[in-house]
């Protein structure tokens, strides 16, 4: 029986062999979409007829799943003919989902692809999405963002460089990387919330010395350290050499200063400023610790304002991380939501780009705020809750100022693990500053290499 | 397949020309060598298009560099080189072994110890214990995962009473388990030995039962202790049983996906990187569409080699 096994397992090889030989290798080569002249583009959805756009988004969390569920009926009760069906993913689902259903042969409309070297300018090299240059000026959105915005969205021919070049997708909301501070607290430390770095060192250094945690901070995920760096580098860097050295355009992770901001961040955890056993704590759980008042204070995104003002009314704060000296403009990470894109696949891709256009209209930011989001633009309406406001105030400051740097896990595919892995140990006390760095550039060095 | 025919072929004539002769007119309904394999089709069809067709595909990627979008460029055996080559891969098949260890040996000698204390004394409730020890295998990984992710957290159980052990004047052994750099890797283990020792202890029980009750009397009356008797009785006798329980626990080694991703992600840096969820990283986080092939294939080809060698060192006989 084994000889019987063999030969017939020998003859099943032989067969696949044989049908792999006739198949093709993976992939196929990427043609260049075609874009229309902006004279050709039909604004006129009305015309269109009877059109199915299907919609792939992640706004499933209470706000944002509120809001895109509001534009999309106000949008089928604008234009009858047309019908949007919807698919929705966690973030984390829709990137991993995302490749395979783009490589299919009816990819969905309208997509939210992630900026960045991981998701977006893969997808632009493999032909799957379609410039919108020319809706672009027909629809007027670079009149309506600031170029910062639109400039995250851009990649260049052939999917070199990001940050530049035609333009692949337009979002909806905002989002930042803020200190949030705990009213309370700092009122009981007798400490003002600080305008400059040096003031929150003491106001840290005060805080461990009354017995509190200084900073709420978890990093299990090793992303959660990836964005403190980012902080602590745009406190120290100019905000134009993050730019460029995130879109891969020029400089080194390892320059003085990004050094520097690395040192800091382990300083501050030699120093007993962080959660204890921060590496073992979830993302997710330093805003319940904060909420709970084990933190004075914590870095974190807009994304948790709702929830924060929710559990502690006008308890917690938000503002701008501190800038180098009293009075100078911030700068800090953050940027816009996930872009919306059309599929160069896609039939109707006018009317994708009437709907992108409607769901970032004034209009749309209106609704926004309505449903608890921070808007990519300045909406009419103001958000009534106090920490809404705060954050709303802090994101139109930003963006006055056009202070808003790219997040650092753009910068290449493996940065996370990477870069975030040697953070961590960093955190832990296992590596100096410099080796870190130069982690973080053997694989940016890596990547351009590839490229 | 034609060389199978052959080979079947004198016997099933022989069959055939016996029954003829018995009951003449009436053949048998075709070779019988041809006939068997129609039996199979519906499940070997099932196997191929499920098994056999992604094996071979993915082996095939594994051959080219690919992101999962554009095209693909001929790769060659480089990725099969990156897989040894590449500091965080190596270090990711170094925690397969230690792994190996927590997961496949620890459990085997715990329930070799438990088994041997129930196989010389009787021990009332024996069914409840056995099902207790054996519950972590019905429950789904993940859960298992969520679980201890609670035990190991700051305030856990675990945490909770060496805080106690340090009130009493012993030193503080409280750990941020798994952000720990030292302790991921064995908090990690630990849960896996926590998994396998019901199946092992199980086997092992139906194993002993086998055993003649003539020889433990034999080596009681020849003044055997509880090691001896051990070692002269059990452990021969369980054979078998210590193959299937080896070969078991270090596959779910090898293929340990869900515990790590739901409990430390690889995490903190590389620590608890293990091949499998490399090729999950790699295929569907940074877009290596190639090497994560490259690292399946070796972990199949591993699982192979483990297997054979499991039972050509305990059976002491070639698979």
């Amino acid at each position: 029986m084994p000889t019987l096994t063999r030969r017939g397992a020998a003859a099943a090889a032989a067969a696949l062999a044989t049908v792999l030989a006739a198949a093709c290798a993976p992939g196929s080569s990427g043609d260049e979409p075609e874009s229309k002249a902006p004279a050709a583009v039909s604004t006129d959805v009305a015309k269109a007829g009877n059109v199915t756009l299907t919609v792939w988004d992640q706004e499933v969390q209470g706000g944002q799943k509120k809001q895109i569920e509001e534009l999309n009926k106000r949008f089928q009760a604008k234009y009858p003919n047309v019908k949007i069906k919807r698919v929705s993913r966690s973030f984390s689902d829709l990137q991993k989902t995302l490749r395979l259903a783009l490589s299919g042969s009816t990819p969905p409309d309208v997509v939210e692809a992630n900026q960045g070297y991981a998701s977006m300018v893969q997808y632009v090299k493999a032909g799957m999405l379609l410039p919108l240059d020319s809706y672009d000026k027909v629809y007027g959105w670079s009149k309506r963002y600031p170029k910062g915005l639109m400039d995250l969205n851009r990649v260049t021919k052939g999917g070199k460089l990001m940050g530049s070049g035609d333009l692949y997708g337009v979002s909806l909301n905002g989002e930042i990387v803020g200190l949030y501070y705990n009213k309370e607290k700092l009122a009981k430390l007798g400490v003002q919330p600080p305008k400059t770095w040096a003031e929150f060192d003491q106001a840290l250094a005060t805080a461990k010395g009354k017995g509190e945690v200084p900073i709420a901070f978890g990093n299990l995920e090793k992303l959660p350290a990836m964005q403190l760096y980012g902080i602590l580098q745009d406190g120290m860097t100019d905000k134009e050499a993050v730019r460029k050295l995130v879109f891969g355009s020029g400089g080194s992770w390892t320059d003085a200063s990004n050094v520097q901001a690395a040192q800091k961040l382990a300083d501050w955890s030699k120093k007993g400023y962080f959660t204890k056993d921060s590496n073992a704590v979830k993302w997710d759980d330093t805003p319940v610790n904060f909420a709970k008042g084990d933190g004075v204070f914590m870095f974190g995104g807009t994304w948790w304002a709702a929830e924060l003002s929710e559990k502690m009314k006008d308890k917690a704060g938000f503002m701008l991380p501190p800038a180098a000296q009293a009075g100078a403009p911030a700068a800090t990470m953050g940027g816009e939501s996930l872009p919306w894109s059309i599929t160069s696949k896609s039939k109707h891709a006018d009317v994708a780009a009437a709907y992108i256009n409607f769901i970032t209209s004034p209009e749309a930011m209106d609704v926004s705020v309505e449903t608890g989001n921070l808007p990519v633009l300045a909406a009419s309406k103001q958000p009534s809750e106090a920490l809404l406001k705060e954050v709303s105030g802090a994101w139109a400051e930003l963006s006055k100022n056009d202070g808003v740097t790219p997040y650092i896990d753009y910068a290449t595919p493996t940065f996370t693990d990477a870069f975030g892995g040697p953070l961590q140990e960093l955190i832990a006390g296992r590596k100096p500053a410099d080796e870190v760095m130069k982690a973080a550039q053997d694989d940016y060095t890596a990547f351009q290499k590839k490229k | 397949m034609t060389t199978v025919a052959r080979r079947k072929t004198p016997k099933a004539g022989r069959a055939a020309s016996d029954r003829r002769a018995a009951r003449p007119g009436s053949g048998p309904p075709g070779e019988p060598g041809r006939i068997g394999w129609l039996y199979a089709l519906p499940a070997l069809l099932v196997y191929g298009a499920f098994l056999l067709w992604p094996l071979a595909r993915g082996a095939q990627f594994s051959l080219y560099h690919w992101d999962g979008l554009g095209e693909a460029t001929w790769a060659g055996l480089s990725n099969y080189t990156a897989t040894w080559t590449d500091p965080s891969l190596r270090g990711a098949f170094g925690h397969l072994l230690v792994l190996i260890v927590f997961y496949s040996v620890l459990p085997c000698c715990i329930a070799f110890v438990l088994v041997a204390a129930m196989s010389r004394t009787k021990i009332r409730g024996l069914t409840f214990f056995r099902t207790v020890l054996f519950l972590p295998q019905v429950v789904a990984m993940v859960a298992v995962a969520v679980a201890w992710r609670w035990v190991y957290s700051a305030d856990g159980p675990v945490n909770t009473v060496l805080g106690w052990l340090h009130a009493i004047g012993l030193p503080d052994w409280r750990h941020g388990w798994f952000g720990d750099f030292t302790f991921a890797l064995p908090a990690v283990g630990v849960v896996g030995t926590w998994v396998g020792i019901g199946l092992a202890m199980v086997l092992f029980l139906a194993g002993v039962q086998k055993i003649p009750r003539e020889l433990y009397e034999a080596a009681r009356i020849d003044g055997a202790g509880a090691v001896r008797e051990f070692f002269a009785v059990t452990l021969p006798g369980l054979r078998r049983e210590l193959a299937v329980a080896l070969t078991l626990t270090s596959i779910m080694a090898i293929r340990n996906f869900d515990l790590i991703y739901m409990a430390t992600s690889g995490g903190p840096g590389d620590a608890t990187k293990v091949p499998a969820y490399e090729v999950y990283n790699r295929t569907f986080n940074t877009g290596e569409v190639g090497l994560g092939c490259a690292i399946g294939v070796t972990l199949a080809v591993l699982a192979f080699a483990v297997t054979a060698g499991i039972r050509r060192l305990v059976e002491g006989k070639d698979a």
